[in-house]
């Protein structure tokens, strides 16, 4: 059995690497959550990589209908063809495209399938899919064929909690919940980016960071992506750490509402009465 | 046996079906928490909690259940006591080669017998015993490929209990009142149940038609479906004794605004009367009667307040709270025109609803409207509430 260890580009914690393991062993779906930016889509990815599988990625928009996953029966092709007698119409399987479900049903090897952001699309989406990831196959009436799954597919599910899922579907799944990596974690993931990243331009920034996330009255709180972005700006720009004490750099790839924006600079500008410094208190 | 562990999850409210519970036992037998309580802990959770809400009172059922118990996560702890962190160990090719050749059984039957021996404090660099650093085949930050391995991972040696006992999950737990997040994904219901925006789809009749009249040359007629869109209005009482829930109703506001696409948001002091101002330090306002007049019925109304005034506020004629300010009609009366206007409506109060009975005039306004908890139980409620009609029952 496939036994995932984690790959070196992606730093997990022990739980969700358990938890993904369950998830393999049990052969269920993992329903994963988390605050955007926490780094779920990447986990399939890391799947993929660290147990040598090819991954089929199903992005879900508000439009996408649970059947366009198993097949899609071009109807609007076969009926142009029989105008013009191109091919033999008599053959409907030609028509008929699998779609990324279908796809990771009919592969001769296993494949990780990530659903990704699955609560883009209508509520009764999860629902539509109950059956086919119960049993791993589904039927086509338009050829009477049965696609079955040769290999269950690993099947990585994301969430950012738009809508509820329902609750026959998470019963059949295995759910991890992302936390917001501590300072300790954020800095090995902050490693994986940039090994060669000088500790204290990493420690400061860092700082800078959990502060700017303690204000509650933020719009949209800066993630990991949006710490690496601006720590390669910072790189970029040769910025040292002493500045990065005493003024906040590259605000703009931290936090992208001007509301936010101004809040921060005036609390670091000093006039309001919580942090009122931006010199933070030494939290190592 | 934990069969109490599934009525303990079920009493502390945790939605967990004997679906699940099945599984988890699936996974025991496979071994999959590898005979850690510490890993039981997050591979029952991953099974049986399927909502980060219910982290916290998993938490506590957790805690009734295993309080007590002896692990040998324990054990471990106690050998980690005795090791301390030292350099990692570095090694020629050559010598790895040499230490790969153990056998696991032997390297097992060793591990034990030290272990019964106690030879694990303070050692470092050592060949046989348990200890820091060395080639031995047990221990931490060592380097041995067939060795047993004691919690080099910095969270592996957390007791589970303690990880329960820490609840750092309460923040997640629904019956405080609400962050944007939260309020997002509530008043993502309000678009869930009322799809928005156009969708395309082949007209049958209009494309036979026109195939018809083209003499069979077909011709495909696509047209943009438009779908019910979700229509709110939103009413918030500012100022006053809402001071403090100022914060929370702004959020309340940027996360509806983004959820809803035809949106109209009004702003009152204690009770709206013949003036619902449009922004919030009420300087402009529009006519409470105009607005009542041409406003469509079918707009989904949210009135958020909390509820708390002098009686007089409501029923008396210049009533008003602010002393320049003069109405003709009483509070209450424009609480039933507006009630009266839009059937599906209802009111959030940031008040507990054990406090709602305390306070004369919150049960004046509930008999009005149906109200709610502004927590994240309660917007859930009421925007089930709203979607469903059930307003228009009592209306």
């Amino acid at each position: 059995m496939d036994y995932f260890k984690g790959t070196g580009d992606y730093v997990l914690s022990p739980e969700l690497k358990d938890n993904v393991n369950v998830s393999i062993a049990l052969g269920r779906p993992l329903l994963v959550k988390g605050e955007p930016g926490t780094g779920k889509t990447l986990l399939a990815h890391s799947i993929a990589e660290g147990i040598g599988k090819r991954l089929n990625i199903w992005n879900i928009k508000s439009t996408t209908k649970a059947r366009e996953g198993l097949y899609v029966y071009d109807t609007v092709q076969r009926l142009n063809d029989a105008r013009f007698g191109d091919r033999d119409i008599s053959d409907i399987k030609q028509y008929i495209k699998l779609g990324k479900l279908g796809e990771s049903f009919s592969s001769e090897e296993q494949v990780v399938l990530l659903i990704d952001e699955i609560d883009k699309a209508d509520i009764e989406f999860p629902n539509d899919l109950l059956n086919e990831l119960d049993e791993m196959s589904f039927y086509i009436p338009e050829t009477g064929e049965t696609i079955k799954a040769k290999h269950r597919p690993i099947v990585i599910i994301t969430s950012n909690s738009e809508k509820e899922l329902p609750d026959p579907f998470l019963r059949r799944c295995v759910f991890h919940y992302i936390e917001f990596p501590s300072e300790s974690l954020m800095e090995e993931i902050v490693y994986v980016h940039f090994p060669v990243i000088e500790k204290k331009l990493l420690r400061e920034c860092l700082k800078k960071f959990y502060w700017i996330r303690q204000f509650d009255m933020l719009r949209k709180k800066p993630s990991t992506s949006e710490l690496i972005d601006w720590i390669q700006a910072l790189m970029a720009g040769g910025i040292s750490p002493s500045k990065v004490e005493k003024e906040l750099p590259f605000l703009g790839t931290l936090l992208k509402k001007k509301e936010d924006t101004d809040l921060v600079a005036q609390s670091s500008s000093g006039h309001h009465g919580f942090n009122t410094s931006i010199r933070t208190r030494n939290v190592y | 046996m934990f069969i109490n562990f599934f009525f303990n999850l079920k009493a502390h409210g945790v939605p967990v079906s004997l679906h699940e519970w099945i599984t988890l036992h699936h996974a025991l037998s496979k071994n999959l928490n590898d005979c850690s309580l510490t890993r039981f802990y997050h591979v029952a959770r991953s099974i049986l909690v399927k909502n980060e809400i219910f982290f916290d009172r998993y938490d506590l059922a957790f805690l009734d259940t295993f309080k007590d118990i002896e692990t040998t996560d324990e054990m471990l702890e106690k050998i980690l006591e005795g090791l301390k962190k030292v350099k990692e160990l570095k090694l020629s090719e050559e010598e790895k080669r040499q230490i790969e050749e153990l056998d696991l059984d032997e390297v097992l039957r060793n591990f034990e017998e030290q272990l019964r021996q106690g030879h694990f404090k303070e050692h470092v660099g050592g060949n046989r015993a348990i200890g820091t650093g060395g080639r031995s085949t047990q221990g931490a930050w060592g380097y041995n490929p067939a060795g047993v391995r004691i919690g080099q991972g910095e969270s592996r040696h957390k007791r589970a209990v303690q990880i329960a006992e820490k609840r750092s999950f309460r923040n997640y737990s629904s019956s405080i009142t609400l962050d944007t997040r939260q309020m997002k994904v509530a008043l993502a219901h309000l678009r869930a149940l009322l799809p928005l925006g156009p969708e395309e789809k082949l007209n049958l009749e209009a494309t036979i038609d026109a195939t018809s009249k083209n003499a069979g040359e077909i011709e495909l007629i696509w047209e943009n479906k438009e779908k019910k869109a979700a229509k709110v209005i939103l009413m918030m009482d500012v100022g006053g004794s809402m001071t403090p829930y100022a914060r929370m109703v702004e959020r309340l506001f940027s996360a509806a605004s983004s959820q809803i696409s035809r949106f109209k948001h009004f702003y009152f002091h204690n009770c709206p009367y013949q003036d619902l101002w449009t922004d919030i330090e009420r300087r402009d306002s529009v006519s409470t009667a105009e607005f009542l007049r041409s406003e469509d019925s079918d707009y989904k109304l949210i009135m958020v307040g909390d509820a708390e005034m002098a009686p007089s506020e409501l029923t008396w004629v210049n009533g008003a709270v602010d002393y320049w300010y003069h109405n003709d009609i009483p509070g209450l009366v424009w609480l039933q025109r507006i009630r009266e206007k839009f059937r599906d409506s209802i009111w959030l109060t940031p008040i507990q609803r054990r406090a709602w009975g305390y306070v004369q005039t919150t049960r004046m306004i509930a008999d009005i409207f149906p109200m709610f908890e502004l927590t994240l139980d309660g917007l859930d409620d009421g925007v089930k509430f709203l979607m469903q009609g059930k307003g228009r029952l009592n209306a």
